[in-house]
């Protein structure tokens, strides 16, 4: 009894069952409505574009952990999961199975690993490798196919959003019916289409306490605020707030992708300035540049100035008194 | 019934159920005490005895050096068998005095009736307390004395008694609450004169509903309140106590004092009743034995002094099975590496159980549910980076001295990273180039 070794640890000595693991695990659940419904649209393409993500994917995070000779464990904390997943997501359904791969080669390597791994990138994964493709094969990445479910003419045929920006949808009145946008009868890339299964993930990470709400709650507004005063002024000439929200990948990335732990500001007055600024950047892409989406892009830019946000936002602490308060 | 609360903080497993409806049971004196000398916030006590002599129970055999210090009294009637360096619950060797008790629990004086404890002055009572060398009894240990000396430019108007004990499986708060309501109160009571505060207000957790039930009913006789708080971790943590009761923050770096407030922890009340009304030092406090590798859980009361090894046995012995050993609470207590240390007068518990394996430390997510959690609004993981690689300054303006290592961040952290840990090593760092700089 005497001899008996304790463990000597400093406090505290109960920790929460929560981890990193179980964390992802909750992200893939959320993700599966999404892809479920994706499968559904696009079929065998569907198929091809998530095994090829997933396995270049997983592949690439193994050699890398090798490399650095770090845990291989690590491999299955589902963080590359998720970045093959929301790859995949984020691709149009006709695109080669070669490009897919390159893509997650990207977004693994130069996304994730080159920065040291989880917790170190600055980007999100997921849409570096998205943006490498899109620049280096931009006809490839613009090239669209209706979902299994419509049938219309496949060589013409654009995304809701591509149609309102160069077809004069609205004068036309060919804009995407607003129930097509919500349930994903529509198209666009694999896994954006469907507002309805993105919305049932969201609400179990929300539900969770996985993502923090002001995320998606602060680019919706800031976009909605934008589109809908451009909408009041003309509606013959600008979508309405709702069609922006529904249309192209906002609302992918405003759950899934701008709300990544890594990538967004850990204060929650940071968390506000970077959401807001998302959104209101997506309208200014959509509205006047000269691409019809900007999702991708918004993120991607907002992610760079979450290091000065965190900086620039500490939280009050209690008792602190400031000038002015 | 509504309860007040503080934002952020976490809720860990409570696991009072082992304890909760156990009563106070007084443990039979041990045949051998270690009574260190420091057993508060603050200096050491000069010892007043040496190697040989015979002393009585609560005789003083330590005298407390300067203001933030208190005295040390023998806790059985027997022989000094040392004056010597001896193993601490804090981790370092400290010295204490070793007494073999002699089984008579001969007093120093027959309890002397003293006149009304209610008609003493503040100065008298501060005296009788510092006598009998009472220390806050929640864990800090701090002496009671100075507490109940406010500043003159700082006038309390009220005491708060803390009765949360929002660590998880200890429960002897509980019981004092449910066994000694009229000590406790007539305590806060000694308090609320000693500081000239106006009324009295008890935070009792809502997990406590007898405890706030019967204090609710004995309030009456006093100016003051009962109030029901939400079980959460850390609610009896000073500066969260404040807010959650009467909505005012304590300044950065400040007291309570400056927000007009004392808090006493229940025990510690009881303890400045029979200071004052008995002249009884303190020499004995309530404690809780428990947690799952404890093969009879209880409530004792201990005297100080006594191997944890022997209060131990007394609750039936640890279990093959515990690898772990706590001084305190599981949220804030200290991990013990031998049951030969000594009861001290801020051992709230003697807590044993089987840890799971460590597990695997991972990178920071960023996830912010250090920040989110923490009741002092802090950005633990930005403090324990900037300690890691040493930029102190920056630790420093972040707050890193406000941290009460309460541990809400590293409990809930999912990649499992030792946050309080680097918290407290930057803490040191900093205060270690203060002193120096002084020097």
């Amino acid at each position: 009894m005497a001899d008996k070794a304790y463990i000597i640890q400093s406090s505290p000595h109960f920790r929460d069952k929560d981890s990193v693991p179980k964390i992802m695990s909750v992200v893939i659940i959320a993700l599966l409505p999404a892809v479920l419904s994706s499968l559904y649209f696009f079929r065998l393409k569907a198929v091809g574009l998530y095994v090829s993500c997933l396995l270049a994917c997983l592949a690439t995070e193994a050699i890398f952990l090798w490399v650095r000779k770090k845990p291989m464990e690590s491999l299955w904390d589902g963080s590359a999961v998720i970045t093959a997943l929301l790859l995949a997501m984020t691709l149009p359904p006709t695109l080669s199975l070669e490009l897919a791969v390159i893509g997650s080669v990207v977004a693994i390597a130069l996304g994730k690993q080159v920065f040291g791994g989880l917790g170190y990138n600055i980007f999100n994964p997921a849409l570096v490798g998205r943006a490498f493709l899109q620049t280096a094969f931009p006809v490839a990445m613009t090239t669209w196919f209706p979902p299994a479910t419509l049938t219309v003419d496949a060589a013409t045929f654009a995304t809701p959003l591509g149609n309102l920006k160069f077809q004069e949808a609205i004068a036309q009145g060919t804009l995407t019916p607003l129930k097509d946008l919500f349930w994903g009868n529509t198209g666009g890339c694999l896994g954006e289409t469907s507002a309805a299964a993105l919305l049932l993930g969201a609400v179990i990470l929300i539900f969770k306490k996985t993502i923090d709400w002001r995320i998606p709650a602060g680019i919706i507004l800031a976009l909605s605020v934008f589109s809908g005063i451009f909408w009041l002024v003309n509606p013959d000439k600008y979508a309405s707030p709702v069609f922006h929200i529904l249309a192209g990948g906002l609302m992918i990335g405003a759950f899934f992708m701008a709300t990544d732990l890594v990538t967004s500001p850990i204060t929650p007055k940071g968390t506000w300035i970077y959401a807001l600024g998302i959104g209101l950047m997506v309208g200014l892409i959509r509205l006047f540049g000269g691409f019809p989406e900007g999702v991708m892009y918004s993120i991607l830019f907002m992610n760079t100035s979450v290091p000065l946000l965190n900086r620039y936002s500490r939280p009050k602490i209690l008792g602190e008194r400031r000038k002015g308060s | 019934m509504k309860t007040k609360s503080f934002p952020h903080g976490v809720h860990p497993p409570e696991l009072k159920e082992l304890t909760e409806d156990t009563a106070l049971q007084f443990m039979p004196p041990p045949e051998k005490v270690m009574i260190p000398l420091l057993q508060h916030f603050g200096k050491p006590a000069d010892p007043l005895v040496q190697k040989g002599d015979e002393v009585l129970l609560g005789q003083k055999i330590g005298e407390a050096q300067g203001l933030f210090s208190a005295s040390v009294h023998a806790s059985v009637s027997g022989k000094v068998l040392s004056v010597d360096a001896f193993v601490h619950p804090g981790g370092t060797p400290v010295p204490a005095v070793t007494i073999a008790n002699d089984g008579q629990d001969k007093s120093t004086d027959p309890k002397r009736k003293a006149k009304d404890p209610f008609s003493l002055s503040p100065e008298e009572i501060r005296e009788k307390v510092k006598e009998a060398g009472v220390v806050g009894l929640g864990g800090a240990a701090f002496p009671t004395a100075v507490k109940l000396s406010p500043p003159k430019d700082k006038p309390i108007d009220t005491i708060i008694i803390n009765g949360c004990e929002c660590e998880p499986l200890l429960t002897s708060d509980n019981r004092l609450m449910l066994e000694y309501p009229d000590d406790i109160l007539k305590g806060a009571e000694l308090a609320r004169i000693a500081t000239g505060a106006e009324r009295i207000i008890v935070g009792i957790e809502d997990n406590k509903r007898k405890a706030f039930d019967l204090f609710r009913e004995k309030i009456s006789e006093y100016n003051g309140d009962v109030v029901l708080l939400k079980t959460k971790y850390p609610e009896g943590a000073e500066k969260n106590l404040i807010y959650a009761l009467l909505r005012r923050q304590v300044p950065r770096g400040g007291l309570p004092f400056d927000v007009g407030i004392v808090v006493q922890n229940v025990g510690t009340a009881k303890a400045i009743w029979e200071a004052v009304s008995a002249t009884k030092p303190l020499y004995e406090r309530a404690l809780t034995v428990s947690g799952h590798s404890i093969a009879e859980p209880k409530n004792l009361m201990v005297r100080i002094g006594t191997p944890f090894q022997q209060a131990v046995d007394f609750c039936g012995g640890l279990k093959e099975d515990g690898n772990i050993l706590i001084m305190g609470g599981p949220m804030m207590g200290i991990a013990q590496w031998s049951t030969e240390v000594p009861v001290i007068k801020g051992t709230s518990g003697i807590l044993a159980w089987s840890a799971p394996a460590p597990s695997t430390e991972r990178p920071c997510i960023r996830c912010g549910r250090c920040i989110e959690h923490c009741p002092m609004v802090l950005v633990p993981t930005q403090l324990a980076k900037y300690v890691q690689f040493d930029k102190l300054e920056e630790a420093e303006d972040w707050g890193i001295l406000d941290c009460v290592e309460c541990g809400s961040c590293q409990y809930i952290c999912p990649s499992k990273i030792p946050l309080v840990h680097w918290i407290r090593l930057g803490k040191n760092r900093i205060m270690g180039l203060k002193k120096a700089k002084k020097a």
